[in-house]
């Protein structure tokens, strides 16, 4: 597994997800600065990471998804190699397009930083295969825009075919509209693209990988992208 | 030649920021105002005089980064 994650002004979380890919692979990853035009070569993996590219000046995520290693990271996505968004990443990615949606204002107008249960919606996937379907498991949130919505036919698509790959939940698992601290739609924390090789979510799995600082509910991911 | 692009989110989505303006506004006692809803303004100096080829340009200003036209709505006024 070679990892590369992509480094955009104002992005603060690639040591935390350095870390966890370290962990679980063995394997230093590439460090990939915003205006490169290509990837390093051999690379399986792509992570965009989380905090706050451009100051989220504009909209959340929208100048770094025009960057140009973002042509790049396009090109391997479409080549069906992996791509991980997380928090800040997973907004650029639906303003790249790479992912539906919009990640909007939280609903109670409030920045969220606590942990989090969700519950893992899909176990099928090279991101999710080392987790149980329906496990709950408990992440750090920390985000003032993670409101996930689409429109109406796009979220019956994603529910259809099984995109949703985590939904927040109380700690038994359980899902209504009070779960949702953001006001996301349906609940939805993390989702795939159509051929599942593109996965982006709120919450920080990269946080929980050690018992140290909160638990290791995170390991999973990175242990099955290493899988 | 000088424009103005408007960028507002469309009616169907949710606006809670234009929900807690509007509460502060009747809080400060401004009568008369049935709903507030935020958006942006961009001012753009443009190259040129030709309002067809400036309305093209803005169009695509808009459509690839000014706005996201999953939520937001955009209107170009050419000066």
């Amino acid at each position: 597994m070679r990892a590369a994650i992509i480094l955009f002004p104002g992005i603060n979380r690639e040591g935390d997800v350095a870390r966890a890919l370290r962990q679980a692979t063995g394997a230093e990853p590439a460090i990939v600065w915003h205006a490169e035009h290509e990837l390093p070569p051999g690379v399986d993996l792509v992570v965009l990471p989380g905090g706050f590219s451009y100051g989220d000046y504009l909209r959340c995520g929208a100048i770094a998804a025009r960057a140009p290693i973002m042509r790049a990271v396009g090109d391997h996505a479409a080549r069906g190699g992996l791509v991980l968004g997380v928090c800040n990443g997973f907004q650029i990615l639906c303003e790249a397009g790479l992912l539906p949606g919009v990640l909007m204002r939280n609903s109670q107008l409030r920045f969220i930083c606590k942990m989090q249960h969700v519950r893992v919606e899909n176990a099928q996937t090279p991101f999710t295969r080392r987790y149980a379907p329906g496990q709950v498991v408990k992440f750090a949130i920390a985000h003032g825009e993670g409101n996930f919505i689409a429109d109406d036919d796009t979220i019956r698509r994603i529910e259809a075919e099984g995109r949703v790959a985590f939904r927040y939940c109380d700690i038994e698992g359980r899902v209504g509209d009070d779960t949702s601290p953001n006001g996301a739609i349906n609940s939805i924390a993390g989702v795939f693209n159509d051929r599942f090789n593109v996965l982006g979510l709120m919450p920080h799995p990269e946080n929980l990988i050690d018992p140290l600082v909160g638990g290791t509910d995170g390991r999973a991911l990175f242990a099955s992208l290493a899988a | 030649m000088k424009a103005r692009v408007i960028v507002t989110l469309k009616s169907s989505v949710l606006d809670p920021q234009g929900k807690a303006i509007e509460g502060a506004l009747k809080g400060l006692a401004v009568d008369g105002l049935s709903s507030v809803r935020q958006g942006k303004v961009f001012d753009i100096e443009l190259d040129g005089d030709d309002h067809a080829t400036a309305r093209r340009k803005l169009s695509e200003a808009c459509e690839r980064l000014l706005a996201n036209t999953i939520v937001e709505n955009y209107a170009i006024e050419i000066a």
